[in-house]
């Protein structure tokens, strides 16, 4: 959908998913690394586990589908050589401090001076203004400025990091939208401007209730561990479940749909012998989820408990499929890359990494389009990888490339 | 009533949306906060699961009351139909035939049921788009399984992510996290779409699942997995090439704060500012590799120093000292947070039933056409009559005529 357009990736990890996105809509996404490979390269783990920078799986992961070139910026010849490729660019995406790019001669105004349509997204841990502008950032330090961690991990215990990081997620996303609104503006007015976008701010922007909750009633959500949070007071309504092989997530819940699901496990238990007289004769329909007590609880997650028990993750997903019981196994990797829905959805794809003599598994698209194919097509670039053909395209003959890869440049 | 024509990027763009729980307002409010005319359908019959939960004003439920929906739905307006009846379906079918986009994120076969498919659309609108955001995607062998984010987290490996070594895998500590990953993977498409019929004249059906999308947010230990055979193991609050990095307890009541040093000037910074340069060249300390070594030893000695200062206090003498360090910031702690207000993440907006009233704001900055707070969230079929007899013309007689006869409710 975007073939016509084109974006220079200028991001470390901080921005990936943006140009990613972008590059997955069908836009041109040309990577723009400093020479010798950007550090996020070094971002394990690695394909078989060989530390280099040519086998990063986390630059794999959100790279592919870009193209790849080096170029120093901070040479005169490399700012005059951005200046030319940002005046074929629909979008710059960037990741530098802020300041950073203005220092340089290259920033927004700049360029913005030589190309008034471009689109130019800037992902910070922090923003670009604000009190916490220079601050130093880390995935741990960001989401525990964000809300998520401190509702995360045991009551009683230290704030849980999820270890796989989240932040700069959210924020390559929110760029991406941000880039897409900016860019649909643009193709009215012929105007470009600047998105600004924090890893703090992106991972803050989402927290269920806990907002509102707080200013309704000066509550402040707590960790919950493997309970759920809220509901009922001192009552543990809990979420992960043990079973044969592993766990499996589910929720003892009120409401019309509580009471259709709990009908509907209580029959799947009784037909196998396991569900108590207490769970047989509960009215269902008037279980209240805020008056419950600790005795009635108990009663209720006990046997549930027990027959979970009996079972494997796999089998207790089999079984609630079919009697639409919201219920859910941990998805261990391999689960997902044997997962049923998703191959029938045609959602995983091998991707030739011909260097490496084979291919990966990757996800095929985020969405669906009946009109045009948002597959990953290509494999994340190689450092310098495009070098020729885009450098030729803007009209630098070979010599020059040879005199510029000598001289650092590229 | 009138409501004023939006300013805004989407300024005259009209979607209709079938939005349910938080995955749909997110979507939308990327266009309603930007100047669409979102028109969300609602009923009385069966309130949006947001309307119906906990925190209410007043502490008394009431749908009109809910802080949880009334924070995510500003500036979307609120139409109400009883789709059970043929009349409210035939608006629908009106609307989303006049509308620019139609979107929907209820269980797969719903549209179906009420006439209202791609193909039944596309027949009388070539050029329709639709947006399709189920839990699973809108066919395949999951379509018609309801989906919970508690439940989507787990499925799609997150706590995997989360948990101590040798202990039990845990949720996100913020329910239905999953929930806010899908809307930005749709917004971005749905208005490469819109472009995309601006230019061809064509319009598409969007398919996208909340599961799949948040499969990219574990990407790379799919990729671990699929190239190295390597499933995840619980790691706490540590990190494989960093030391010191946790989380430290500090005075006060359940404060702690995050400290991450990622190189040895990092880490002798610390040290001085942590009063101990002693620490700085101590054999079991003056390589990465040895505080690795240590790690359990040197997170005790760090957490001595924190005890006595409050979260706030050790933020701000090492990131003065160039140390990356952070408050673990609360709900109390967000909602004041300097960073977020001057960043306009939350509006304060007079609601009809809840007072001023903190709704969800921007996400990101826009230098030109930033985002804008234009109404609270919308009472139950609040925009009902403006939306039937100014948009679709209906007369007023009409109108008195289906509302009799509950198709509004």
């Amino acid at each position: 959908m975007l073939s016509h357009c084109r974006a220079l990736d200028l991001t470390d990890e901080k921005g990936f998913l943006c140009g990613k996105i972008l590059a997955d809509l069908g836009a041109d996404v040309i990577k723009v690394e400093r020479p010798g490979g950007d550090h996020s390269r070094n971002i394990g783990n690695f394909w078989h586990d060989i530390p280099d920078p040519e086998k990063s799986l986390y630059w794999f992961a959100y790279n592919s589908n870009k193209r790849g070139i080096t170029l120093n910026i901070e040479t005169a010849d490399g700012r005059e050589i951005f200046k030319k490729l940002a005046k074929t660019a629909d979008f710059v995406i960037e990741s530098f401090a802020p300041g950073y790019m203005d220092k340089l001669g290259i920033g927004y105004s700049t360029i913005s001076d030589l190309n008034r349509g471009i689109i130019w997204a800037s992902i910070t841990p922090f923003g670009q203004e604000g009190p916490y502008r220079d601050y130093k950032d880390s995935d741990i330090v960001v989401m525990g400025m964000s809300g998520t961690m401190y509702q995360t991990g045991e009551r009683d215990e230290a704030p849980l990091h999820i270890s796989m990081p989240q932040a700069c997620l959210h924020a390559g996303a929110d760029a991406a939208v941000g880039s897409m609104i900016a860019y649909y503006h643009r193709e009215k007015t012929g105007k470009g401007q600047r998105v600004d976008v924090s890893l703090q701010h992106s991972a803050a922007w989402f927290q269920a209730n806990a907002i509102p909750t707080y200013e309704l009633s000066g509550g402040i959500l707590r960790r919950a561990g493997a309970f759920r949070v809220g509901m009922s007071k001192d009552v543990g309504q809990r979420q992960v479940w043990p079973c044969k092989d592993g766990y499996v997530f589910f929720n003892v819940i009120g409401g019309k749909q509580g009471a259709k699901l709990l009908r509907a496990l209580t029959e799947w238990m009784d037909s196998e012998g396991m569900a108590t007289d207490y769970l047989r004769n509960k009215d269902w329909d008037n279980f209240d989820m805020f008056t419950i007590g600790r005795e009635e609880m108990a009663s209720i997650q006990e046997p549930i408990g027990e027959f979970f028990k009996t079972h494997t993750a796999k089998e207790l997903w089999n079984g609630a499929v079919p009697r639409q019981i919201s219920l859910g196994p941990l998805s261990s990797m391999q689960d997902l890359l044997e997962d049923e829905c998703l191959k029938a959805r045609n959602f995983w794809k091998e991707i030739e990494h011909p260097e490496l003599g084979t291919t990966i598994t990757y996800p095929r698209q985020f969405v669906q389009s009946s009109e045009e194919d948002c597959s990953t097509r290509f494999r994340a670039p190689l450092i310098g990888e495009h070098n020729e053909e885009v450098y030729s395209s803007i009209g630098l003959t070979r010599e020059e490339l040879v005199i510029l890869k000598q001289a650092g440049v590229i | 009533m009138e409501i004023e024509k939006n300013e805004g990027v989407f300024s005259g763009l009209t979607i209709l949306a079938f939005c349910w729980a938080v995955v749909g307002p997110l979507t939308m409010k990327f266009f309603a906060d930007h100047g669409a005319t979102v028109i969300r359908v609602e009923t009385s019959k069966r309130p949006c699961v947001m309307r119906v939960s906990s925190p209410y004003k007043g502490n008394v439920p009431n749908l009109n009351r809910g802080g949880y929906f009334n924070f995510y739905n500003s500036n979307i307006l609120s139409l109400t139909l009883n789709m059970e009846l043929p009349e409210a379906r035939a608006i629908a079918k009106r609307l989303a035939l006049k509308c620019d986009v139609f979107m929907e994120n209820y269980t797969p076969g719903n549209m179906e049921k009420w006439g209202l498919s791609y193909e039944e659309l596309r027949k009388e609108r070539p050029d329709i788009i639709m947006l399709r955001q189920s839990g699973y995607g809108s066919w395949g062998p999951y379509a018609k399984l309801p989906a919970f984010g508690m439940v989507l987290v787990p499925i799609a490996g997150l706590p995997n992510y989360i948990g101590w070594p040798g202990r039990e895998p845990l949720p996100v500590g913020v329910s239905a996290y999953t929930d806010c990953i899908s809307p930005r993977f749709a917004a971005a498409a749905l208005i490469a779409a819109l472009d995309y019929r601006n230019k061809t004249g064509k319009g598409q059906l969007l398919d996208l699942s909340q599961f799949e999308t948040a499969l990219y947010f574990i990407l790379p230990g799919i990729l671990d997995y699929a190239a190295n055979g390597r499933e995840p193991t619980r790691i706490g609050n540590s990190s494989p090439y960093a030391a010191p990095h946790g989380v430290y307890p500090c005075r006060g009541d359940d404060r702690w704060c995050t400290i991450a040093v990622f190189n040895d000037d990092e880490w002798k910074t610390l040290c001085r500012e942590m009063g101990k340069p002693e620490y700085a060249e101590a054999p079991r300390f003056n390589t990465l590799l040895n505080r690795k070594k240590n790690e359990d030893e040197l997170d005790r000695l760090i957490s001595e120093w924190t005890a006595e200062r409050t979260p706030e206090e050790v933020m701000e003498q090492l990131q003065a000292a160039g140390v990356a360090a952070g408050v673990v910031k609360n709900t109390a702690d967000i909602y004041e947070d300097p960073q977020l207000r001057q960043r306009g993440m939350f509006w304060k907006m007079d609601h009809p039933e809840m007072g001023p009233f903190t709704h969800l704001g921007q996400s990101f900055i826009l230098s030109e056409t930033p985002a804008k707070p234009l109404r609270p969230s919308p009472l139950l079929g609040e925009h009902t009559e403006y939306v039937c007899t100014k948009l679709l013309g209906m007369s007023d007689e009409e109108f008195v005529d289906l509302f009799q006869k509950g198709v509004f409710e």
